[in-house]
């Protein structure tokens, strides 16, 4: 029993994770290093991700008349789709992170294999994607709008990338019988990844897809 | 007392002590996560958002004028955004400090485009 009157137990508690994780040592602000560590990471990609989709919105406005643009390529229904599918893959993240703070490991499995085959199902449409634009004549060098176009989704499905391969890893973890509740909080690092890539990608459809071209 | 103190038995979240961080923090309150069912609810109304979202797309919809769609466009944009860092990210839940960490990157990001719009719109690089 931790008696919370005792300075010592109260030096030795554990960091909080905002779930029951293993025991961590004690740090200055209560929260674990590592999901500081996280969340500044996040904080950091949003200038990486601000920087690209400004690059793109000026490339854009100077793509010369009668040259291949948004108009010609794009195909809103099919993107449409791939943003719905991401944006559930968010949904059996946490419900993935949910059952294993639950200590329902086999649940976990289910939901997190479910996010990582969202995930891929994805990055199979950006590669459709990009293969028709490219046959359609949209090169990454053909024109400004082709960089900052293939840059700014290129990097957005390299993170997506990344993301499968930490679910994966989590789930060969979880099968391998080294992932439960008390290390739940690396499975909430990961959510919050994927999470930051969905919201992301709600930027993108919207300012890249959406807006008025 | 017979339990020993190895003895952890695995406990569900949920009716674990409150956050110590949270507590700690003047700024933070801490509650319990959201359930799967409000999860669920959230993705739903996600979708719904995503919908109208599309629903901008088709020909109907332009006679609006391009500058009302653009308002619609963001206003939805960023109730998604804040649907999913809020309830999915924890955000909503979690210490206040990783708020301020995020907010402080969104605001460079918003900052680095200002900067460039400047740059095209005022001093005509």
């Amino acid at each position: 029993m931790t008696d919370v009157a005792d300075p010592e137990a109260a030096r030795t508690a554990p960091a909080s994770t905002g779930h029951e994780a293993a025991a961590h040592p004690p740090t200055t602000t209560g929260l674990t290093h590592n999901k500081v560590a996280m969340w500044l990471f996040l904080g950091s990609e949003c200038l990486l991700f601000g920087a690209l989709i400004t690059t793109y919105m000026f490339a854009k406005s100077r793509l010369p008349a009668g040259e291949i643009g948004p108009n010609d390529v794009f195909d809103i229904p099919f993107t449409s789709v791939s943003s719905f599918v991401l944006l559930m893959s968010s949904l059996t993240m946490v419900l993935a992170l949910s059952a294993l703070t639950r200590g329902e490991e086999r649940t976990f499995r289910v939901w997190i294999a479910a996010t990582a085959l969202l995930g891929g199902t994805f990055i199979a449409g950006q590669v459709y994607e990009f293969t028709v634009f490219y046959n359609l004549g949209l090169g990454y060098t053909t024109n400004i709008f082709g960089s900052a176009f293939y840059t700014l989704t290129g990097f957005h499905g390299a993170h997506v990338t990344i993301g499968i391969v930490m679910l994966m890893s989590a789930l060969v973890a979880s099968l391998r019988g080294r992932l439960s509740a008390r290390n739940a909080e690396t499975v909430e690092l990961i959510g919050l990844y994927w999470h930051f890539v969905d919201i992301v990608w709600i930027l993108i459809f919207t300012v890249i897809y959406l807006f008025p071209q | 007392m017979t339990q020993t103190q190895s003895a952890q038995p695995e406990v569900p979240a949920e009716a674990t002590p409150p956050d110590v961080a949270a507590d700690g923090d003047d700024h933070g309150e801490h509650h319990d996560h959201p359930s799967d069912r409000q999860y669920v609810k959230i993705a739903l109304i996600l979708g719904g958002l995503t919908a109208l979202e599309v629903f901008t797309y088709f020909e109907s919809v332009h006679n609006l004028g391009d500058a009302a769609i653009y308002v619609v466009l963001i206003v939805l944009m960023i109730l998604k955004f804040i649907y999913v860092v809020a309830w999915f990210m924890h955000l909503k839940f979690d210490s206040v400090l990783f708020r301020r960490v995020f907010v402080a990157g969104i605001v460079l990001a918003l900052g680095v485009y200002l900067v460039m719009l400047t740059a095209f719109r005022i001093w005509g690089v």
